[in-house]
């Protein structure tokens, strides 16, 4: 029993992560319909910005992080301008090609700038645990956790309560009709990414200091978890996203526990077989709705 | 009736074939192996194409066919004594019978949902093939049982490559072919058009796994080595870049797809100092990440500048040639408003 309440306190850890990259990749899909495959890439790169404004500028960590998520915020939403805008006409294939090059840049660019060697984002968090009786709490999960519902709740309400926040909703949801109404559609889809881009940063910042060492592949492993948890969820579903990353991280972390089969190795496998069979069963994901097509 | 086109198109096949026929008459051995590498990448990308050209579905998951292709014959040739070359035909049949098994999932799948599903075939086939030690030599990889030249590569895997090229070439043109085409531009219509949906996109995955299987196997071969890391999703998405880049739904220029991904890398320092040159960056074009840097950026330059690639490129140019040749000036050809038109 110990082990298990500690098992699914690592895992909700773990899951805050997931479900930050999973509510990323919903945000852009919802906004331009298209899976960002480069978003892994993105939390990465920003990643790096925040070690490089810590190990060779002298900052401390919350100034660097929230300097980073502005950065990231920007950085996305050009990106969506430069890069996704004039490719929006092109059909499906094309665009998800564009995002597949802007991982491949990403990459690159970032072994090239930074070295493809190890580096150490250190924890802003005590990395200690909690005795509660028996059971021995990790400190960072529960504060990882804790981030990334702050992050949930601050977008949920600006999406809920702020004018520009409905206007984004509006032109996700009928783009058409939106212009119509005076709404400045191309720049709604730019706050879109700029917030899928800020998400994907808090993700990766709070993701390196969880590996303890972090290169430029280290986002790799945890986007095929959130592309697992949004599809899971419902990939036009944030609320089915969020949900779906916890729980991918609560049982990944129980099946490897306490079952044989599932090694390090093998956790990456079961993951993606979980997310075909529910591919298979509810194609439109647990919370989401099946697509109706129109002929 | 044979038409202008078509005698152009088996004009310059023919002259592609001369030239890869006297290649090994100029090539160094060093040469003759990158050749041989880039013919398997050539039918893993011919595959790729008939899926994502023709067919119309998106695959990241072909590195894990070439996987399976490469273990039957890596496990067949070392622990079963079998000719090497013999278990081409079977590793391609191996890999071909998954790709049509995966093919049934796939059908419920459309776009974005089926490629993040192909995703799985790669990961999940490196990790068992990491786990089952025994049988694959794990991750540190199993030697098979000889050790090729570059001159003995490139005429194992040439031959091979040109039937392969064939052999797509006739599944295409075919009712086969016309049905892929069909589900890639509607799947509606085709289905009103009376084509089996669900066995068309199943053979679809098949047949393009099969030729993943062939390349895995060559490629295991001219290199000698197996290991699981050879791969990974990073391999799918270079077979992928190369097919964009050949341009989609164009057999002939998988071609250059296949010289793209062995040579760009090889070439991403020379490039990188040609651009740098005239706004001195002063960067280091040798370290690590420039090559994929340069991919990248060609890649988006591709989907920009030329979005059918070099096969659309070189079409472009051809119709420009011919109708110089053609036409008397101020007079328009016949069809000329039709052949215009973009081409999907």
């Amino acid at each position: 029993m110990t082990q298990f309440v500690q098992q699914v306190v690592a895992g909700l850890g773990d899951g805050a992560i997931y479900a930050s990259l999973a509510l990323a990749l919903v945000l852009i899909y919802r906004a331009t319909h298209v899976i960002n495959f480069a978003q892994g890439e993105m939390g990465m790169f920003s990643t790096y910005i925040a070690w490089t404004m810590i190990e060779n500028h002298g900052w401390s960590f919350w100034p660097a992080f929230v300097f980073t998520v502005f950065v990231s915020f920007l950085g996305g939403a050009a990106i969506q301008q430069t890069v996704i805008r004039p490719l929006q006409r092109a059909g499906e294939l094309t665009i998800v090609m564009a995002t597949i090059a802007l991982l491949v840049l990403l990459n690159g660019l970032a072994s090239w700038i930074w070295k493809p060697d190890e580096k150490v984002l250190e924890s802003p968090f005590p990395t200690g645990t909690w005795s509660v009786g028996d059971v021995q709490i990790p400190q960072q999960s529960v504060y990882d956790l804790l981030v990334v519902l702050a992050c949930v709740v601050l977008l949920w309400a600006f999406f809920r309560f702020t004018k520009l926040g409905l206007a984004l909703r509006a032109s996700a949801v009928n783009p058409v009709a939106s212009r119509l109404l005076g709404v400045r559609v191309t720049w709604m889809l730019a706050l879109g990414w700029g917030f899928a881009a800020a998400l994907s940063a808090v993700a990766g910042m709070l993701a390196a200091p969880a590996q303890f060492v972090f290169s430029p592949s280290f986002m790799q492993v945890v986007i095929i978890y959130a592309f697992a948890a949004a599809v899971v969820g419902g990939i036009e579903s944030p609320a089915g996203a969020v949900v779906a990353g916890l729980a991918l991280g609560v049982t990944m972390n129980l099946l490897g526990t306490y079952v044989a089969f599932v090694t390090p190795d093998m956790r990456l496998p079961v993951a993606l077989a979980i997310l075909l069979a529910v591919l298979i069963f509810r194609p439109g994901g647990l919370l989401g709705h099946a697509a109706v097509r129109r002929v | 009736m044979i038409t202008r086109p078509a005698l152009t198109a088996a004009g310059g096949i023919v002259a592609a074939a001369g030239v890869i026929a006297l290649l090994p008459l100029v090539f160094g051995d060093t040469s003759e192996f990158r050749f041989a590498f880039v013919g398997a990448y050539f039918i893993a990308a011919l595959g790729l194409q008939i899926l994502t050209g023709y067919a119309g579905q998106i695959s990241l998951g072909h590195s894990g066919f070439m996987l399976l292709g490469a273990y039957v014959t890596t496990i067949l040739s070392v622990d079963h004594g079998w000719n090497d070359l013999a278990t081409i035909p079977l590793a391609g049949l191996v890999a071909g019978i998954a790709g049509f098994l995966f093919g049934f999932p796939a059908l419920r799948l459309r776009g974005v949902y089926l490629a993040l599903a192909t995703f799985a075939i790669p990961i999940a086939l490196i990790a068992l093939a990491k786990k089952y030690e025994g049988l694959t030599g794990g991750g540190g990889g199993k030697p098979l049982t000889r050790v090729l030249t570059g001159h003995e590569a490139y005429v194992t895997t040439w031959p091979i490559a040109g039937g392969m090229f064939v052999l797509a070439w006739l599944l295409l043109r075919g009712r086969l072919g016309r049905a892929f085409r069909a589900i890639r531009e509607s799947e509606i219509a085709a289905v009103s058009m009376g084509i089996n949906l669900a066995l068309t996109k199943t053979l679809a995955f098949g047949i393009s796994a099969f030729y993943a299987g062939v390349a895995g196997s060559l490629y295991v071969i001219t290199i000698g080595f197996a290991n699981p890391d050879t791969f990974t999703i990073a391999l799918s998405i270079l077979l992928l870049v190369g097919v964009v880049v050949g341009g989609l739904g164009t057999l002939v220029g998988v071609i250059v797809g296949a010289l793209f991904i062995e040579y760009v890398p090889l070439y991403a320092p020379d490039i990188l100092s040609w651009v740098q040159k005239p706004i001195d960056l002063n960067l280091d074009p040798q370290a690590a990440g420039a090559g994929a840097t340069v991919y990248g950026a060609v890649l988006l330059l591709v989907l920009y500048v030329a979005p059918t690639g070099a096969a659309g490129l070189l079409r472009a140019l051809v119709r420009t040639v011919t109708r110089r040749l053609y036409t008397s000036r101020g007079t328009e050809p016949p069809g000329h408003v039709v052949s215009r038109r973009r081409e999907a």
